[in-house]
C-alpha cells in the first residue's frame, strides 16, 4: 500500500519535471519558431561581413526567410563567402541585392535581401553578385573625421586670400578639435 | 629553548602535511566509492523500488522548497531587472534577463545548493547513523553489499532528481518573473514572451543548463554519500560529517559551475 503511494508521487514528480523541460523548450526557448522547412543554398561574396555569425537570420522586408549557413574566406579574392539557406517557399530574382544590416544601433547583424526585377529566380548553388558590406562603425567614424579634416583644411586654405570672418563661424561650429 | 621552538615549528609543518595527506586520502577514497557505486548499481535498477523510494525522499520531498524559492527568485529577478532596464528604455528585455539568468545559472546552481542543504544532509546523517548503529556491518555479515543496497540507489536517485528539480526551478522562476513583470509592472505580455523566445536558445542555454544540473547532481550526491560513509561512528562524527557535506557541496558546485560555464561559452 505504502509503496504504491510512493510510486504515485515519484510519477507526479517525474511528470512535473518533463512538463517543466517541455515548457522551457516551447515557451521560453525557440524550438517552435526556429523551424525552416526545405531550403536552398545561395552564396554571396562580401568584402567585409562585420560581426555576422552563422545561424544569423536572413530577412527580406523584415521577415525571416532563411538563415546564414556558413561563412568562409576566399583566399584568392580576399573576400568573405557567406552561404545562406533560404526557405523553398520563397523565390528571389537573380538580381537580388544582399546587404548586411545591424538590428538596432548595436544589435546583432543579419543579411537583408532586396528583390530585383529579373525574371529568372535564384536556384540552389547560385551566387548573388550585388552585395553591400557591413557598416563598420570605426570605418565610418574615421571617414567622417577625415572628411571633416579635409573640410577644415580647405577652409584654412581659403582663409589666407579671403576674409577671416566666415572661417571663424565655421570653427565654432566644429569646436576646437585638433584636426 | 631552541629545541622547543624547532619542535613547535616541525609540529606545525607536519600538521599541515598531515592535513594535506588526509585530504588527498579522502579524495581517493571518495573516487573509489564513486567507482564502486557505479559498478554495483545494477541492483538499484533491477530492484527499482529501492531507487524509487530514494527518489521520493530526495526529489519529491524537496519539491516544496524548490518551487517556493524558485518563485521568489524569479520575482526578485524581475523586480531588480526592471529597475535597471527601465533606465535604458528596454524594459521589454526583462523576460530575456529572467529566463537567461534562470536557465543558464540560477536554476542549476541554486537548486544544487538547496539540494545539498535539503537532501544531501539527510543522506549523510542517515548513512552516518547506519554506520554508527552498525547496520552497515550487519548487512555485510548477511552477505548484503552495503554499497549496492544503500549507496547506489541513493546515488541514482540524486542524479535523476537533480535535473528534474532544476528544470522545475527554472520554469517556476520564469513564471514568477512573468507574474511580477506583466500583471504587476505592466510590461507588454507579447514582448515579454517573444523577446524571451528570440534570445533563449534550446541547445546553447536549456540543454547546457540540464547538463550542468546532472553534473551538480552527481557531485552533490556523491559528496553526501561519501561523508556519511566516511563519518566517524560517533554522534559528534556524524554531526561534523553533515556540516562538511553542506560546505564541500556548496563550494564544489560553485567551482564546478565556473569550470562548466567557461567550457560551454568557449565551445
Amino acid at each position: 500500500m505504502e509503496r504504491t503511494k510512493i510510486d504515485l508521487w515519484v510519477g507526479i514528480f517525474v511528470a512535473l519535471g518533463a512538463a517543466a523541460l517541455l515548457g522551457l523548450a516551447m515557451k521560453v526557448g525557440n524550438l517552435t519558431s526556429n523551424k525552416i522547412g526545405d531550403t536552398y543554398y545561395v552564396s554571396a561574396a562580401f568584402e567585409n561581413i562585420g560581426g555576422l555569425k552563422p545561424n544569423a537570420p536572413v530577412k527580406s522586408a523584415g521577415v525571416v526567410v532563411g538563415r546564414v549557413a556558413e561563412i568562409g574566406f576566399d583566399a584568392k579574392t580576399y573576400e568573405a563567402i557567406v552561404t545562406i539557406k533560404i526557405d523553398k517557399r520563397y523565390e528571389f530574382p537573380k538580381d537580388t541585392f544582399a546587404n548586411i544590416y545591424t538590428a538596432g544601433l548595436l544589435g546583432e547583424q543579419y543579411v537583408g535581401l532586396e528583390a530585383g526585377g529579373d525574371e529568372d529566380v535564384l536556384k540552389s548553388g547560385d551566387k548573388i553578385t550585388q552585395t553591400q558590406d557591413a557598416i563598420v562603425l570605426e570605418k565610418m567614424i574615421s571617414q567622417f573625421l577625415y572628411s571633416k579634416a579635409s573640410e577644415t583644411d580647405s577652409n584654412k586654405d581659403a582663409k589666407t586670400p579671403a576674409s577671416a570672418e566666415p572661417v571663424q563661424g565655421k570653427s565654432t561650429e566644429l569646436g576646437d578639435a585638433p584636426f | 629553548m631552541i629545541n622547543i621552538i624547532i619542535n613547535k615549528i616541525s609540529r606545525f609543518l607536519s600538521g599541515i602535511g598531515h592535513r594535506m595527506i588526509a585530504r588527498v586520502w579522502r579524495l581517493g577514497a571518495g573516487a573509489r566509492l564513486f567507482i564502486l557505486a557505479i559498478i554495483y548499481s545494477g541492483e538499484s535498477f533491477k530492484r527499482f523500488h529501492l531507487t524509487l523510494r530514494e527518489i521520493y525522499f530526495t526529489g519529491v520531498m524537496s519539491l516544496l522548497i524548490i518551487i517556493v524559492s524558485a518563485f521568489f527568485v524569479g520575482m526578485v529577478l524581475a523586480l531588480q531587472g526592471y529597475n535597471t532596464l527601465q533606465k535604458y528604455g528596454s524594459s521589454e528585455a526583462i523576460g530575456v534577463l529572467v529566463a537567461l539568468a534562470l536557465v543558464r545559472e540560477l536554476g542549476p546552481v541554486v537548486t544544487a545548493l538547496l539540494f545539498a542543504g535539503r537532501a544531501g544532509t539527510a543522506i549523510t546523517a542517515e548513512i552516518g547513523l547506519m554506520k554508527t548503529t552498525e547496520q552497515l556491518s550487519a548487512m555485510e555479515m548477511m552477505a548484503v553489499n552495503p554499497i549496492a543496497r544503500v549507496v547506489a540507489p541513493r546515488f541514482w536517485a540524486g542524479v535523476i532528481s537533480m535535473p528534474i528539480l532544476a528544470a522545475l526551478f527554472s520554469m517556476v522562476g520564469v513564471l514568477g518573473g512573468y507574474l511580477v513583470a506583466v500583471p504587476l509592472i505592466g510590461v507588454d505580455e507579447g514582448a515579454f514572451w517573444s523577446q524571451m523566445q528570440a534570445n533563449v536558445d534550446v541547445r546553447a542555454d536549456i540543454i547546457n543548463g540540464v547538463i550542468k544540473s546532472v553534473v551538480f547532481g552527481v557531485a552533490c550526491t556523491m559528496i553526501a554519500l561519501f561523508e556519511g560513509f566516511d563519518a566517524p561512528p560517533t554522534a559528534e562524527g556524524v554531526s561534523h560529517a553533515t556540516t562538511r557535506t553542506v560546505v564541500i557541496s556548496s563550494l564544489t558546485v560553485l567551482g564546478l559551475d565556473f569550470v562548466l560555464t567557461s567550457f560551454m561559452l568557449v565551445v
